[in-house]
């Protein structure tokens, strides 16, 4: 088999199905979930609302457990959250009695790291995020973008190797938007970080992503894994990138017609 | 935030602070001078006017005027119901603060404990009266143990809110950051309740004040509800009115004291100022 010459992903879904009882429904959220993820590698989610997107990433980040299958990290199975795999919510979830500064100190003051080691990793973190201005602001007093940097800050803080965003940019304006998914890049670029990216935006997805994941609901399933080769940055006006959003919207929207007919 | 604003900034908080003063003086003043009228026109003689009542005031205060029983007494009524008031619900907040936390937290507390304080939570203050009586006695710790009772709910509900209420992302946030377990009742439960808590801190002392009046007509010497009870059963209006205002004032800078400590403390907090 090929899978010798392969090297151990980083994430590996396999036959995972996911189910919750909602009262007397069960309702089957994902079904025979497959997906191998390598280091390095960004990922993005798409499909449908109720496609089962976020329940996929939150098996991946130990908040929930498959109902069969297996969901595994370099080979060990996920039983629980932990440092080495971040989540960025929608709504940012960060702590709202602590500055900027202690959010990103969260995850390093329970790894039990020192205080000059906290501080260290603070600034740099504060940096590397452009918020060194706000470094002592609560967090009801940043903008939306500010306090998504804060999220992502907060993760990279904790050295996850494994960053899992359920659409981190969908409550930001465009221009926000546009300008954190470039950093982003950056970041992805200068610290060879995993990526995990739920969104709703086709164009987003092909912005960022080395492969988009088009998932397909009732019940939840992968449909397609696309990889996809253009050089970056990428141009979003350019004929490649309408290209390629033509493909895939055709696909996520192929379903639909299946389902009606 | 802005550094578009600084200018006039001083000078016009000034100005806003100078107006929300003068609106909060209308209503007070306008009732002085309706007290003030209405005695001085002779429509009651009931009660006396503002300026004799100024006069009992500093006389009961710092005596020289009339030097009768209450003469220069203030300081002395004043300090035996601040102790029962501060003690009650200091006590208060020790019961109801842990109790409060168990039954949030934990199903079994919450199960055995809740319906017990849920049974006894309608049963007003007053009607503790009579039986605080009858188990302390009349005198101080009857007082005391009414103004604990008076304080406890409001502490004991409103820690029970907050521990409970803690938006469940910040705990999944906190366990992908590794904080697990116990830990996350220090770092995540009890400052995500510091809100609600502080809320129950500032009703109970509130009604801690309320209820030492009830709480001193249990027939204790000192206090300024025995002093209010003493001015009814010797008919000098001028003494109950004068306790009654030591209270609201004294009630109101407590409460003042209490709200700038909860200002600094929530500051964090986008939905706690006042
Ligand atoms: N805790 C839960 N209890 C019951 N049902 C759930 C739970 N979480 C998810 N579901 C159900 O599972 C299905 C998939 O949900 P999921 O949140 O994964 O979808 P999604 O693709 O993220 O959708 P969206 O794009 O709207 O965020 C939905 O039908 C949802 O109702
Ligand atoms: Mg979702």
């Amino acid at each position: 088999m090929a899978e010798t010459n392969q090297p151990l992903p980083i994430i590996d879904i396999r036959d995972v199905s996911k189910s919750f009882t909602f009262g007397d429904q069960k309702i089957q959220a994902l079904s025979g979930a497959n997906l191998q993820i390598c280091k390095g590698e960004f990922i993005c989610l798409i499909g449908a609302s109720g496609c089962g997107k976020s329940t996929l990433l939150r098996i991946m980040a130990g908040f929930e457990q498959p109902t069969s299958g297996e969901a595994l990290m370099w080979g060990k199975p996920i039983d629980e959250p932990g440092p080495s795999r971040g989540m960025v919510f929608q709504d940012y979830a960060l702590f709202p009695w602590l500055s900027v500064r202690n959010n990103i100190a969260f995850g390093p003051k329970s790894l039990g790291r020192s205080t000059a080691e906290v501080k260290d990793i603070c600034d740099r973190f504060i940096e590397m995020v452009g918020l060194q201005k706000f470094a002592d602001a609560y967090p009801h007093q940043l903008s939306g973008g500010m306090r998504q940097r804060v999220a992502i800050a907060r993760v990279l803080a904790n050295d996850a190797e494994l960053v899992l965003m359920d659409e981190p940019f969908g409550a930001l304006d465009a221009m926000t938007r546009e300008r954190l998914q470039d950093e982003l890049l950056d970041i992805w670029q200068r610290t060879k970080l995993t990526v995990v990216f739920v969104t709703h935006a086709i164009e987003e997805a092909i912005f960022l992503a080395d492969r988009v994941v088009v998932m397909s609901p009732g019940p939840g399933r992968i449909e397609s894994d696309n990889r996809l080769t253009l050089p970056r940055p990428r141009d979003v006006a350019s004929p490649e990138f309408n290209e390629i959003r033509r493909e895939l919207s055709a696909k996520l929207h192929s379903h639909h017609g299946k389902k009606a007919a | 935030m802005s550094d578009t604003t600084v200018l006039p900034t001083t000078s016009l908080r000034w100005f806003a602070r100078l107006k929300s003063t003068a609106l909060a003086l209308v209503v007070p003043g306008a009732l002085l001078l309706l007290w003030h009228v209405a005695t001085t026109r002779n429509w009651t003689r009931l009660i006396p006017s503002p300026a004799e009542t100024a006069e009992y005031m500093r006389d009961f205060a710092f005596g020289g005027i009339y030097d009768d029983a209450f003469s220069a007494t203030l300081h002395i009524h004043l300090l035996a119901s601040m102790g029962r008031v501060y003690g009650g619900f200091l006590l208060a907040a020790l019961f109801a603060l842990p109790i409060g936390m168990l039954i949030g937290r934990i199903p079994l507390a919450r199960a055995t404990l809740d319906p017990f304080f849920q049974l006894m939570r309608p049963i007003p203050v007053t009607a503790w009266l009579p039986l605080s009586m009858i188990l302390f006695g009349l005198g101080a710790k009857s007082a005391f143990s009414l103004v604990f009772l008076g304080s406890f709910y409001p502490i004991l509900l409103n820690t029970i809110f907050g521990v409970k209420n803690v938006d469940p992302k910040l705990f999944e946030a906190a366990s992908m950051l590794g904080c697990r377990g116990n830990a996350q009742f220090f770092r995540v439960v009890l400052p995500a309740a510091l809100p609600s808590i502080f809320t129950g801190l500032r009703l109970g002392l509130g009604l801690a004040w309320f209820v030492i009046v009830v709480g001193e007509m249990t027939g204790v010497p000192q206090g300024l509800g025995a002093v209010i009870m003493d001015g009814r059963t010797l008919s000098r209006t001028e003494l109950v009115i004068c306790g009654m205002i030591v209270i609201g004032v004294v009630g109101y800078i407590s409460d003042r004291l209490v709200m700038m400590l909860g200002n600094y403390l929530l500051r964090w907090s986008p939905t706690h100022h006042g």
